[in-house]
């Protein structure tokens, strides 16, 4: 734990970062990046305007507008009107305080937690908050990287700091080779699985063990960014060679001496030897098949080649009263084979898998094929620059071939803020984190995939292993 | 600008729900707005609207006497999902001060105190009880109190809890965190001066 001499990754970024401990345990936390965007900072404008304070560091903060804006026609700007007003809002408040700000049409525009690691900006070591559960993705970097509220996003730009107590360490590792056609999409949700929605409350998750370690910086993220759907405060992976590969030459990157000075520190942060954690769950790589959610919240997921499950099998009530909803909710019946559920929209992106390997991914099942009638299959990259890549890379035409769309980079269909929604009934295989009632539209049914399954079974029509498609 | 929570006697809804999300608590396409106020009426929208917008009769909250409910009993992992304020603007603007459930979402926890609303955590053994006396409607006000530290049943029973001290004056006394972290001003002074936290290898972000 924090003070003593064998520390874990978290206890060492947090214990760097404490300014002052109060005699009842909570620290006053220094936050080096502050991550903001339109949906949940105009309350915290307002309330600095208020108070009459002003932001303490504008040169550890970066905004930019994701959530609600279109993805089609940009640049004849927001038609729906509240969207508009909030990038506005944003707009004159950047302006105010003297935040800097990425414009909806620059090429480094994107989805907040796509840009912080693209720009350089989220960086190993430091502590970087967002007003957003999925900024556990910038764990991936060695970062300690949480959600916060709009009145936390206050005083965040008032301080740069944060009132808090130490989470406790949980550490999931995950051993062996992933079987070939297995991502890392499918590992987050194998483990959200088994430890469940809230199996990582109050607890900071170290994702460990060979299988991590084997990931790209992508794959990386999107197990941390799925952290939080396993109730954690945060995920986090111990920095080594992928990640200062992945960091050097960023825009926002320490350069030259001061990236040496950065690399000692930062090797320096792994957890020491016989580091202690309060919870430790194991999986094996090699049992990990091809993931899909079935039901309404993250842990209720199968592999591919599984079933939708028996609610009445649940031996505690609440439970079985849950399940039953979920089935009911989702249009399934039980015992139903997940590849033979059809599929209306496939929806590739989102801070979970918006990054050109995801695209990428998806471009190689997509190639030379064509998505089955009836389907509408949509590709949104998480940024400018991602987009931009892509283009470069002709994996746009690919897909543009195969009969996908290819967007402008948001959130988009992740939480259906702006026009892109399901209707009622529609069934999604998705690449987002969420498959909450309603999430992406009301009355939409979520399918959490990776990008591989997505674009597979917007060839087939319906769920499908993508390794069958490979 | 947050009201200070003392002690509350009310009316309590019972919503035997586990991993009641911050989606269902308020869904996205309501966070469109630049104001902390006026989301009361989209509480729980889908649950407590049909497609047409119509009160779905059989949710509690559509319901006498729970229209008027300041306290809310729920199942385990209330608040997961999003980091969204705006769950607890909606329930504030609805008039719900308490929520008392076996456990809570870590962010959502946080910014109920922000807002003067106290989130209770009791085992699920209480919290069913509570359901129970809830269920009564009108002739079973529970009562909670904060400087005391007790929720009191309609039958008298007093039923302790835990609450992080800090938080608790913050709340007892209403008082802004950020007015309260100023006052360690030095300290972040010193700190983003010391050698410890020496970040002179980390660039400022300008565009």
């Amino acid at each position: 734990m924090a003070g003593s001499k064998v520390r874990t990754l978290f206890d060492k970024v947090w214990d760097a970062h404490v300014v002052e401990r109060l005699p009842d345990g909570t620290c006053v936390l220094y936050i080096d990046r502050h991550l903001v965007h339109e949906v949940t900072s105009p309350q915290a404008f307002e309330g600095l305007r208020l108070a009459g304070r002003t932001v303490r560091r504008p040169d550890a903060t970066i905004a930019v507008a994701d959530h609600n804006i279109p993805t089609m026609g940009r640049a004849q700007g927001i038609l729906e009107d509240d969207s508009r007003i909030q990038v506005e809002t944003l707009e004159r408040n950047v302006a105010e305080f003297g935040v800097p700000y990425f414009p909806i049409l620059s090429p480094q525009q994107g989805i907040v937690h796509i840009i912080g690691p693209e720009q350089g900006i989220s960086l190993p070591g430091t502590t970087i908050v967002c007003g957003d559960s999925h900024t556990s993705t910038h764990g991936a970097l060695g970062a300690l990287a949480f959600g916060i509220g709009t009145s936390e996003v206050e005083h965040v730009l008032a301080t740069q700091t944060l009132l808090q107590r130490p989470a406790k360490n949980m550490l999931v590792r995950v051993d062996g080779d992933l079987p070939v056609g297995v991502t890392a999409k499918d590992i987050v949700l194998a483990i959200i699985g088994k430890i469940g929605t809230a199996g990582g409350t109050g607890h900071v998750i170290e994702f460990g063990g060979s299988a991590i370690r084997a990931l790209d910086m992508a794959g990386r993220m999107t197990v941390c960014n799925m952290s939080i759907e396993a109730g954690a405060r945060a995920g986090m992976i111990a920095p080594d060679e992928t990640t200062f590969a992945y960091v050097t030459g960023r825009p926002y990157a320490p350069k030259g001496a001061a990236l040496d000075k950065a690399l000692a520190w930062w090797r320096s942060l792994p957890s020491d030897e016989g580091a202690v954690y309060d919870k430790t769950v194991v999986l094996d790589a090699a049992e990990i098949m091809p993931m899909v959610t079935w039901g309404t919240n993250p842990e209720a997921v199968v592999a591919i080649n599984g079933v939708v499950p028996d609610p009445l099998a649940e031996a505690d009530e609440g439970r079985r009263v849950q399940l039953t909803r979920m089935v009911e909710y989702m249009g399934l019946t039980v015992g139903q084979k997940m590849t033979d559920l059809p599929i209306d929209v496939v929806f590739i992106g989102s801070c979970t898998n918006g990054r050109i390997e995801d695209i990428r991914a998806a471009a190689t099942i997509a190639r030379g094929r064509k998505v089955a009638p009836g389907v509408r299959a949509m590709i949104v990259p998480g940024s400018g620059i991602v987009r931009d890549l892509a283009e470069a890379e002709g994996i746009d035409k690919v897909l543009i071939e195969a009969g996908f769309e290819w967007r402008e980079p948001g959130c988009s269909m992740c939480l259906g803020m702006n026009p892109d929604k399901l209707t009622p009934g529609q069934r999604c295989a998705s690449t987002s984190n969420r498959n909450f009632e309603g999430r992406q539209g009301p009355g939409g049914r979520t399918h959490l995939v990776s990008p591989a399954m997505a674009a597979a079974a917007a060839i087939a029509g319906h769920l499908v292993d993508p390794r069958e498609y490979a | 600008m947050m009201d200070a929570f003392t002690k509350l006697t009310g009316i309590a809804a019972p919503m035997p729900m586990a991993n009641v999300d911050t989606d269902k608590i308020i869904p996205a396409r309501f966070l469109k707005t630049i104001k902390r106020t006026g989301l009361g009426v989209h509480l729980f929208d889908t649950l407590r609207y049909d497609a047409e917008g119509r009160e779905r009769p059989d949710f509690v909250l559509n319901r006498e006497p729970y229209r008027k409910a300041e306290i809310l009993i729920a199942h385990e992992n209330f608040g997961c999902g999003s980091s969204r304020e705006h769950a607890p603007w909606a329930l504030l603007d609805f008039g719900i001060r308490c929520v008392i459930a076996p456990d809570f979402a870590d962010i959502f926890h946080t910014n109920t105190f922000k807002n003067g609303i106290l989130p209770i955590k009791l085992s699920r053994e209480i919290c069913d009880q509570l359901m129970e006396d809830a269920k009564l409607g009108e002739n079973a006000r529970i009562t909670v109190d904060l400087a005391e530290q007790v929720v009191v049943r309609p039958n008298g029973e007093r039923i302790p809890f835990e609450i992080d001290p800090f938080r608790k004056h913050l709340l007892l006394n209403g008082l802004d965190d950020i007015g309260q972290t100023l006052q360690h001003a030095p300290a972040i002074d010193a700190y983003e001066a010391s050698q410890r936290a020496d970040k002179s290898w980390m660039p400022g972000i300008s565009v």
